[in-house]
């Protein structure tokens, strides 16, 4: 475990040194954030996890001067919490040509046709590793080897709310309209951040999603 | 109630404390790029210091107002002017028609209204998040034409109203925000003894594509020994980030919540009011301080809040 300050006002803490496998640690870093917000300790106002690590944030005047022993104190009694269940979401995803944008720059840079890409893409079964770079985004852990293509040389200006993408060794959904630069495979009719509901977000850190085929037709189906 | 804008200036938006505890949804706090201003003009008018104000950027902004509130401004250097009568920054001034809002030097300035302004929370919050589009006025920035609804004001409010002689109040604020001072930072899990010759050698200058996510910086290039991504993890106001190009980016309160880029240094927390004065082509320095300096220097400055709030709390409560 190695704690670092981030700024003055929050501690970021490293697990990756525990478990040397992905799933593992994620595990690790979940059961970690879990227990920080569940201890409620002055001061904390949030607790944010990614890959390897957890963030905790604090409102400085409120927090005790040990924070950081009790950090980590609970964090080396937090364990691997097994959790009973993993909660699964299936995505249904359109891979039509009008909104699979990058389909042939995958193509030419893995030499694998378009149906299979597709084939691979919607077999995996993927970890949410964390929700993050704009709200309800997930980093999708699991993408197939072959698929590991680099980002854009120059990030468009606009990808379309609902887009799934991938980059490097991970996948992911834009919830909303924005800048982006991952390989658009495909579009999802399926909300990722809603405003309105709690919690705001489809998806939560340690979820297993798959994505499914559906057709334009379906696709029209599902928007309405 | 409402107020009319008249004339909507750049970018201005419904703003307040923003929005805490949400980061693992990937909500980002936003809210004032300064939060100590806007929390002093609040003060000021007698509403609770998260209220909703207006953060204003530049262009000139006109509000018609159709009761009589108070109002109280803090930020960089503006012109706020309720008929003849200039309002000092972190003053209050009695309001029942226009004001008008205009940048001198500039830089970004909050402005506090009596009542606050009473859009719907969303997510726990009135602060508009420009780039998801949700929050303020139907998550986007004022225009001219719009209306918004304004609360009603606290006891409080009513009773500093009363005690404010001819428009404008006899008392003030302190104000902590100074231009031209070097940026305080402090060392970044990234840091290294070159990158930080480097960072605190130079004066760099606020690129063009800055926003309320960041202050994308120009200089001489900052070569880092390890320019490949590192595994995504938290980020937050006044991380300095320092993507391949070399060129530093200071993330402000609109900043995502993770970032694969080494973190070099942190500005501290009492200096991104400053931060948040910085325009395009300003320059800036910055200054190395241990993080034990940025705790005190924090503690002070809510120490000396708190100790503004009470002294008003004895006045008028």
């Amino acid at each position: 475990m190695k704690i670092d300050a981030l700024g003055d006002s929050a501690l970021i803490i490293n697990l990756a040194d525990e478990i040397s496998d992905s799933s593992g640690l994620l595990a690790r870093v979940l059961s970690a954030a879990a227990t920080i917000e569940g201890a409620k300790l002055p001061g904390v106002v949030d607790v944010t996890s990614s890959y390897e690590s957890v963030a905790v944030f604090f409102d400085l005047p409120q927090v005790e001067p040990d924070i950081e022993d009790k950090i980590h104190v609970l964090i080396a009694s937090a364990g691997v919490r097994v959790s009973g269940k993993k909660r699964r979401v299936q995505i249904p995803v359109c891979y039509d040509e009008e909104f699979a944008l990058d389909l042939d720059r995958v193509a030419n840079h893995t030499s694998l046709a378009p149906d299979a890409i597709v084939a691979l893409h919607s077999s995996a079964e993927y970890t949410v590793a964390c929700i993050g770079f704009m709200p309800g985004f997930p980093f999708l852990a699991g993408l197939p080897q072959p698929l590991h293509v680099p980002r854009l040389e120059s990030p468009r200006t606009k990808v379309l709310a609902g887009s799934v993408a991938i980059a490097n060794a991970q996948a992911g959904v834009y919830p909303l309209e924005s800048p982006g630069g991952w390989n658009v495979l495909g579009r999802t009719p399926l909300q990722l951040f809603r405003v309105n509901e709690s919690p705001p977000t489809l998806l939560r850190p340690g979820d297993c999603v798959q994505f499914r085929r559906i057709t334009r037709a379906q696709f029209d189906v599902f928007e309405q | 109630m409402t107020v009319s804008i008249i004339s909507a200036g750049f970018q201005t938006t419904v703003q307040d404390c923003g929005r805490i505890g949400l980061r693992k949804f990937g909500v980002t706090p936003g809210g004032a790029l300064d939060p100590i201003s806007l929390r002093l003009a609040n003060l000021l008018v007698g509403n609770l210091e998260c209220t909703a104000g207006l953060e204003c950027v530049s262009g000139r902004l006109r509000l018609r107002f159709h009761d009589e509130r108070i109002l109280a401004w803090s930020g960089g250097e503006f012109e706020v002017r309720v008929g003849d009568n200039l309002v000092p920054i972190l003053h209050c001034a009695r309001v029942s028609t226009d004001i008008e809002i205009l940048p001198q030097r500039g830089g970004r300035a909050w402005l506090a209204i009596s009542g606050g302004i009473n859009v719907p929370k969303i997510l726990g919050s009135r602060a508009t998040d420009l780039r998801a589009h949700f929050g303020g006025l139907e998550g986007r920035a004022l225009r001219d034409g719009d209306e918004l609804p304004l609360g009603a004001e606290s006891e409080l409010c009513a009773r500093v109203r009363d005690e404010i002689p001819d428009h404008v109040s006899d008392w003030s604020a302190p104000r902590f925000v100074g231009r031209g001072k070097p940026l305080r930072i402090i060392r970044g899990k990234n840091w290294d003894d070159n990158i930080g010759a480097k960072l605190l050698a130079q004066k760099f200058r606020v690129a063009m594509n800055s926003d309320r996510m960041g202050l994308r910086l120009e200089g001489e290039e900052i070569a880092s020994a390890n320019r490949r991504e590192l595994v995504s993890e938290a980020v937050t106001p006044g991380t300095i980030q320092l993507p391949p190009s070399g060129a530093p980016v200071v993330l402000l309160q609109g900043c995502q919540t993770i970032g694969g880029y080494p973190k070099i240094a942190h500005v501290i927390t009492v200096d991104l009011g400053y931060a948040a004065q910085l325009q395009p082509l300003d320059e800036v320095r910055f200054e190395l301080i241990e993080l034990e300096e940025a705790h005190q220097l924090l503690r002070k400055r809510e120490r000396e809040i708190a100790l503004f709030r009470a002294g008003l709390e004895a006045r008028f409560g």
